[in-house]
C-alpha cells in the first residue's frame, strides 16, 4: 500500500508508468492505482460452499487479469508468487462471459498440469478471442501454504458488465 | 429462506407447487429450522432444476441442501430418456463421484491411544494430500484407459486392496459403460500423476471412534460396535473429474440452443440423454466414476499399509463406499410401473432401502450403508437406506453437514492455528499442509450435522445407525 499511496503524488503520466512497474514487478498487488479515479482491483464475494472471484478495471481485459489474481488469492497470497515461469494461454468461445470462465479454467488446468501458481497476468482480447500470458512459479507448499485446490470456474454468478463509472466487472463462482 | 413459499406436507417435507416453467414440484426434506437457515438460492436452484426437460416426479433437495452451482448441493433429480430427458454435467458437478468409504479396523480406542501421534504422522506423510502432491503411481496412456474402464477392480488387479472389497463398493467397484475415448487428452494428462491422492478443500482421511449406536441390529449387520475405531476417506476423481466437468459444461452450454433447451441457469448445462453429446458425456462421466473408485481403492491400500506397520492386529475390512456426485441409470417404481431412469445426485448419497438387489448380500436385509461425513472435528454418521425411500427421493439421502458459512466468513472468524489447538485440546489431531485451509473448514462453518441426519431419518430417507467422532484428521 505504501507504493500505491506514493503514486498519488506523482503526475498522471508518471502515475501510469509507476502503475505498470508495480504491475510487472510486484506480483499482482491487491489494488493498482492507475489514475485519481480509475482503479483496478480484485475481491472475493461470498457463496455458501465455494467462493466468488471478481475483477474490476477500466477494460474487460484488465478485469479478466484482476479476476485471475482473485482466483490465485483463493489459494495463496498472490504477492508471494514469483514470476519465474511464463505460460501462454489462448481461448475462444462464443461470448465474453463464457470467455471469462474459459480463461479461468485454462489457468486452473495449467496450475494442475504444471503444479504451478500464477501471480501476474496480461490479457489481450480481440472480440471473444483471448490471448494471455501468465507468470508464476512451481508450488512451494511451505512458502505458499496453499489453502485449497480449485476444481473449476463455474457459470454461477457469472457476469461481465460495465458499471456506470465506466469500469468493467468480471466475476464468477469457483468450485473448491 | 422464506418458509412462506412452501406448502408443508409434513414436519420434514416441504413443497413448492409447479408454476411458470416448472414441470414438477420442488420437494425439500428438512425440518423447518433447517429450511429457515438455507439460502434462498437453494429454492431458486431447485426450481430451475424442476424446469428441465424430462424431469420425473419432483426436483428434490436433501436436508443438508445448500447453494451450489446449477443444482443445489443436496439436489436429486431423475430423468426419463424416452421423454426428452436430459443428462446434466452441472447436475453431477466437477468432482465426479466424490464420495466416502469407511474401513473397520477391528480395534477399540484404547488400542490406538499409545500410537495415536505416530499414526497421525505416518498417515500424513504416506497419504499425498493438498496442492502439488503427486501419487506413487504414474500412469501411461493405455494404463489410464484400463483404469478408466476398470475402476476399483483395476486397482485390485494392480495389487491395491482385497478381492472382498469390491462387493462393498457401489457398482461392485466398476462402473459399466465407461468410455475412456470420450475423456480428453487434457483430462487424462491432469490425472497421470494424481492417482492415490486425497485432494484438498473438504476432502480428508479420518480415524474415528464409534461413540454412539442408535440401531443395534443394523450396527451388528454393518459390523460396528460402540468404541470401535474406523477410518473414513473422503475424496473424488481428482483432476480428471474436474477437467471432464469443465469441458462438458462448456460444450453443453454452447450446444443447448441446438437441442432446443432453454437453460434457466447456464450451470444447468445439459443435453438430451439420447443425443450424441448426452451419450458422450455419460461415457466420460462413468470413466470419471471409475477414476474416483480406483483413487479411493489406492488410498485404502496406503492406509492399510500404515496400520499394518503400526497396528498389525488391525483388520481394515471395507464397510462400504458411497459416491455423492453422479448420474446413474436405475430402476424405480414410478406411477405404478418400474422404469429405468437417470438419477442425478449432486451432493447426495444413494441410499437403497432393505432388500434392494444392488446391496451386498450380507447387508441386504438392513439397507445400504449411507456414510455421512461431518466436518473436520465434528461428528460423522452412519445411516442405512430406509424402507420405501424409493417413493420419496429415488432412494437418496443427505451426504454431509452442508456448509452454513462461506469460506470467506470462516477465515475472518477463525485462525487455523487456533482451530488446530482447540481440537487438540479435545484429543483430535489435525494434520494439514496449511492453516488457512483448516480455518476454512472449521467445524463452526458447517451446519449441525446432528440436525441434518435427524431430519433424514424423520423424513424417512435413511435410518440412523451410529455416530462417529474424529480422533485424527488428515486434511488436504
Amino acid at each position: 500500500m505504501a507504493v500505491v499511496s506514493g503514486m498519488r503524488y506523482a503526475g498522471y503520466s508518471t502515475r501510469l508508468t509507476v502503475a505498470m512497474v508495480v504491475f510487472r514487478h510486484r506480483a499482482a498487488p491487491f489494488c493498482v492505482l492507475i489514475g485519481a479515479e480509475m482503479t483496478a482491483y480484485w475481491e472475493h464475494f461470498a457463496h455458501d460452499a465455494d467462493i466468488g472471484v471478481r475483477g474490476v478495471a477500466d477494460s474487460i481485459a484488465a478485469a479478466f487479469e484482476q479476476a485471475a489474481v482473485a482466483m490465485t488469492a483463493v489459494i495463496t497470497d498472490p504477492a508471494a508468487v514469483a514470476s519465474d515461469v511464463m505460460v501462454e494461454i489462448d481461448c475462444e468461445v462464443p461470448d465474453v462471459e463464457l470467455l471469462l470462465v474459459d480463461w479461468l479454467n485454462a489457468l486452473i488446468c495449467q496450475m494442475a498440469l504444471r503444479k504451478m501458481l500464477f501471480g501476474r497476468f496480461e490479457v489481450m482480447l480481440t472480440g471473444t478471442q483471448l490471448h494471455a500470458t501468465a507468470w508464476g512459479e512451481p508450488v512451494d507448499v511451505s512458502r505458499h501454504a496453499p489453502a485449497v485446490e480449485i476444481k473449476g470456474a463455474t457459470y454461477t454468478e457469472l457476469k461481465v458488465y460495465q458499471q456506470e463509472d465506466g469500469r468493467w466487472v468480471a466475476q464468477c463462482i469457483v468450485d473448491v | 429462506m422464506d418458509i412462506a413459499r412452501f406448502v408443508k406436507r409434513s414436519a420434514y417435507e416441504w413443497e413448492i407447487a409447479p408454476t411458470g416453467n416448472m414441470r414438477v414440484p420442488v420437494i425439500i426434506y428438512a425440518s423447518e429450522a433447517l429450511i429457515r437457515d438455507m439460502d434462498d438460492k437453494v429454492a431458486e436452484q431447485a426450481v430451475n432444476v424442476a424446469a428441465l426437460p424430462g424431469i420425473l416426479k419432483a426436483s428434490y433437495a436433501m436436508p443438508d441442501a445448500h447453494w451450489g452451482y446449477g443444482f443445489p448441493i443436496g439436489g436429486v433429480a431423475a430423468f426419463d430418456p424416452d421423454d426428452d430427458g436430459v443428462v446434466s454435467a452441472g447436475g453431477v458437478g466437477f468432482d465426479i463421484s466424490c464420495g466416502v468409504r469407511t474401513l473397520r479396523t477391528g480395534l477399540q480406542r484404547h488400542h490406538i491411544e499409545t500410537v495415536k501421534t505416530a499414526l497421525a504422522e505416518e498417515l500424513y506423510t504416506t497419504i499425498p494430500a493438498g496442492i502439488g502432491s503427486t501419487g506413487h503411481l504414474h500412469l501411461k496412456r493405455h494404463e489410464m484407459d484400463d483404469m478408466l474402464r476398470g475402476g476399483a477392480e483395476w486397482a485390485l488387479q494392480r495389487g491395491y486392496g482385497r478381492p472382498e472389497d469390491l462387493e462393498r463398493i457401489e457398482e461392485h467397484g466398476c462402473m459399466k459403460g465407461a468410455e475412456p475415448a470420450q475423456v480428453s487428452a487434457q483430462a487424462k494428462k491432469r490425472q497421470q500423476d494424481e492417482m492415490g491422492t486425497l485432494g484438498s478443500g473438504n476432502h480428508y482421511l479420518e480415524v474415528q471412534e464409534v461413540r454412539e449406536i442408535y440401531n443395534a441390529a443394523i450396527a451388528a449387520a454393518f459390523g460396528i460396535a460402540d468404541g470401535d475405531v474406523v477410518v473414513s476417506i473422503h475424496c473424488g476423481s481428482r483432476g480428471l473429474g474436474h477437467q471432464i466437468g469443465t469441458e462438458f459444461l462448456k460444450e453443453m452450454v454452447i450446444a443447448a440452443p441446438q437441442y432446443g433447451i432453454h437453460l434457466p441457469d447456464r450451470e444447468l448445462a445439459c443435453a438430451p440423454i439420447n443425443s450424441p453429446l448426452g451419450q458422450k458425456y455419460l461415457g466420460a462421466m462413468r470413466a470419471g466414476i471409475n477414476c474416483a473408485l480406483a483413487n479411493r481403492q489406492i488410498l485404502t491400500d496406503l492406509t492399510r499399509n500404515v496400520f499394518a506397520r503400526l497396528l498389525p492386529e488391525a483388520d481394515m475390512a471395507l464397510l462400504y463406499d458411497v459416491s455423492h456426485n453422479t448420474c446413474k441409470l436405475e430402476e424405480h417404481l414410478i406411477d405404478g410401473r418400474r422404469r429405468k431412469v437417470y438419477v442425478h445426485r449432486k451432493g447426495a448419497t444413494r441410499a437403497f432401502g432393505p432388500g434392494h438387489p444392488d446391496i451386498p448380500e450380507a447387508l441386504r436385509a438392513v439397507g445400504q450403508p449411507v456414510l455421512i461425513g461431518g466436518s473436520m472435528g465434528s461428528a460423522s454418521y452412519i445411516l442405512a437406506g430406509a424402507e420405501n425411500n424409493d417413493q420419496r427421493s429415488f432412494s437418496s439421502a443427505c451426504h454431509g453437514a452442508g456448509r452454513a458459512m462461506s469460506r470467506h466468513a470462516a477465515t475472518r472468524r477463525w485462525r487455523g492455528r487456533a482451530v488446530v489447538d482447540e481440537l487438540a485440546g479435545r484429543g483430535i489431531i489435525i494434520r494439514s499442509p496449511g492453516y488457512r485451509g483448516v480455518a476454512e473448514e472449521a467445524p463452526g462453518a458447517y451446519k449441525d450435522v446432528a440436525a441434518v441426519v435427524e431430519a433424514a431419518e424423520l423424513a424417512g430417507l435413511a435410518n440412523k445407525v451410529a455416530r462417529l467422532e474424529p480422533l485424527i484428521c488428515i486434511k488436504g
